[in-house]
């Protein structure tokens, strides 16, 4: 193939659809400096009040400072949070009709999803590294090798839960519905998480209750990442986010599809 | 060339001249148990400007996004371009641009940041890009704005934009869905400038929704009228308006008469003020008798003293070239007034007042929101 015909093929124009997608979400959210700075609020509040409040009065299972110990739990709580409620920007486009000016062009609905996704993803992302140099200030020691697994582990979480708020808010027609229906599953992620607590001695329902929850593996990672402190290995919390991704892809693209964008 | 043609012959002439662009047919869309668009069928020539008249909620907004592939006919189909709306619609959106009714634009964008996205999205090579936003910019002046927020443009900017972003990837046609709402007197008539611009440089084909007939009247070669979603007549405004025409019935109430009248304000001479007496009911006389003589003159009328003036109402037949007739054959004028058929006559007639509810909903509701800006 010619280098014109492979700069013409289909994918190579799917990708400018995707970076075309993903550049907007980019350039609106760094103009949106409230949004960037006001994000870090909640993660700030629970690391700094939070942590040392309980940490002044508890001790672990485990032998580590309990504001240390929530660093990693603070981070997925940060992406949890902006990932998901990402999904309420896609009823505010269909709102004010942006939608429909995206959906007319001679793009797939898969570009769409994916490029929004990534758009959540970073934007997501941008909030971790802030929160890393945070965490600076706190004691946290990093190496290369664990702010590699930090950003790759950030990344598939930031991914498996925009798609899930993007799904999400594809179906739903107003605000203020999103936000009821998202709360229950904001929440529940975050508080299954062991983002709060480690997960030796549990009672068994609640143990069995954050196995099911995908953030769990992410914090777990996360943990051993910064702490050395892990339930399961490496390998194994990579192996169960990469599923949950496929799954909350998979929702996203077939909600986007089913969308009607009038 | 098609253009001048178009304004001096009938429809007929047009169909014989130029390419059919958009073919549409028994074009259906059922809401529930409302019945949104009705068998609709239709063709748009090449380099026509079609308008689609009628009230709020009578369909028009509702074609569009049909014919945009925005919305899934409930049966019936239509072409563009050759490319089915249902069965090839990647291949339609190719080939269409379109301009909102609500505006679209990304407010925390710039203008230029606006069009160069949709310039990827719609895959204009990179080497053209740059030329032609800054074109399109030009063309719809807002090249000195191009790097400001769209958040800081007024809506007739706004419109403008989007009239740019639609015309990106150079289509062939361009659906303008009510191109002037809520837009001030100013705009309103800025944004026709515009569009008659568009239509002789570029070229393109145009499909506009409203429910100004004014705009209808100046913007359009061909108007569809239509009316709870039935095309209740198609044709150019000026066939539209010799068809309501009232007929040669003199009998009829002359407050529902729709054609060309004219009102003749008599001088009366100083020293006799009283339109009784002998010498103006002389005037009067002779005049009226020299009027009904013309075959161009249906009805002649007497109006009781306004003012103390003189008055006669005429109903004639194209008053174009036969009000100087009237006028050269007749004295003692002071003044006229004269008024035609305008389409708000013509759709009046066709729809016998029977216009459709506004139907509820949220998307109405939007509609008024946007008109109060």
């Amino acid at each position: 193939m010619t280098i014109k015909q492979i700069l013409n093929s289909m994918f190579v124009h799917s990708l400018l659809h995707v970076y075309a997608i993903w550049l907007r979400e980019f350039k609106v959210y760094l103009r949106e400096r409230s949004r960037i700075v006001g994000s870090l609020f909640t993660p700030l509040l629970w690391l700094f009040i939070i942590g040392s409040g309980i940490g002044s009065s508890t001790t672990l299972s485990i032998d580590v400072n309990y504001q240390k110990f929530i660093f990693p739990g603070i981070i997925s709580m940060s992406i949890i949070f902006t990932s998901v409620f990402y999904g309420a920007y896609i009823i505010w486009d269909r709102k004010f009709d942006f939608l429909k000016s995206v959906m007319v062009a001679p793009i797939s609905r898969e570009t769409i999803f994916i490029g929004k996704t990534l758009g959540g993803m970073t934007n997501s992302m941008i909030q971790v590294f802030m929160l890393l140099i945070i965490g600076l200030f706190i004691g946290i020691e990093y190496s290369l090798v664990s702010i590699l697994q930090i950003i790759f582990v950030s990344v598939i979480l930031a991914f498996l839960l925009t798609a899930l708020g993007l799904g999400l808010g594809s179906r739903m027609h107003s605000l203020e519905g999103f936000q009821i229906i998202v709360t229950f599953v904001v929440f529940p992620l975050f508080f299954l998480s062991g983002a709060l607590y480690p997960l030796d001695n549990l009672p068994d329902w609640l143990l069995f209750l954050t196995m099911i929850d995908p953030a769990t593996y992410a914090v777990d990672a996360l943990r051993n990442s910064t702490l050395g402190l892990a339930t399961y290995s490496f390998e194994f919390d990579l192996l169960l986010l990469f599923c949950s991704t496929i799954i909350t892809t998979l929702f996203g693209m077939v909600s986007f599809r089913k969308m009607k964008p009038v | 060339m098609i253009k001048k043609i178009n304004k001096v012959n009938t429809s007929a002439a047009v169909i014989l001249l130029s390419i059919i662009l958009i073919i549409i047919k028994n074009l259906t869309k059922k809401f529930d148990k409302l019945m949104a668009v009705d068998h609709v069928s239709l063709e748009i020539h090449e380099g026509e400007v079609f308008g689609l008249l009628g009230q709020n909620g009578a369909g028009k907004t509702t074609i569009i996004h049909m014919l945009a592939t925005l919305l899934k006919p409930t049966s019936g189909t239509a072409q563009i371009n050759g490319y089915d709306i249902i069965k090839n619609s990647s291949k339609v959106r190719k080939n269409i641009g379109i301009v909102f009714q609500a505006p679209s634009s990304d407010d925390m964008l710039t203008g230029f940041e606006n069009l160069k996205i949709h310039s990827y999205l719609y895959g204009v090579p990179s080497e053209l890009r740059t030329n032609r936003i800054n074109e399109l910019l030009k063309l719809v002046g807002l090249y000195e704005r191009k790097d400001d927020i769209v958040k800081k443009y007024s809506g007739g900017m706004r419109r403008r934009l989007e009239i740019a972003r639609g015309l990106i990837h150079k289509p062939k046609v361009i659906f303008l869905d009510e191109p002037t709402l809520g837009l001030d007197p100013n705009s309103r008539k800025s944004m026709w400038d515009y569009i008659k611009k568009l239509v002789k440089e570029e070229k393109i084909t145009i499909i506009l929704t409203t429910h100004y007939m004014e705009e209808a009247d100046t913007l359009c070669d061909r108007i569809g009228f239509i009316n709870k979603g039935k095309i209740i007549a198609i044709d150019t405004p000026q066939q539209l308006k010799l068809m309501v025409k009232s007929n040669n019935n003199y009998d009829d109430n002359t407050d529902k008469y729709i054609g060309d009248i004219i009102k003749l304000y008599f001088k009366v001479t100083n020293n006799n003020r009283d339109p009784k007496s002998d010498n103006s009911s002389h005037i009067l006389t002779k005049n009226i008798e020299i009027l009904k003589s013309f075959k161009f003159v249906k009805k002649v009328e007497q109006k009781g003293s306004e003012n103390k003036k003189l008055v006669l109402i005429l109903y004639v037949d194209d008053i174009n070239h036969n009000l100087p007739i009237i006028l050269k054959s007749i004295d003692n004028v002071e003044s006229i007034e004269f008024s035609q058929p305008t389409l708000d006559d013509v759709f009046y007639t066709f729809t016998q007042g029977k216009i459709a509810e506004e139907p509820e909903g949220g998307f109405m509701e939007r509609y008024a929101q946007y008109d109060k800006k």
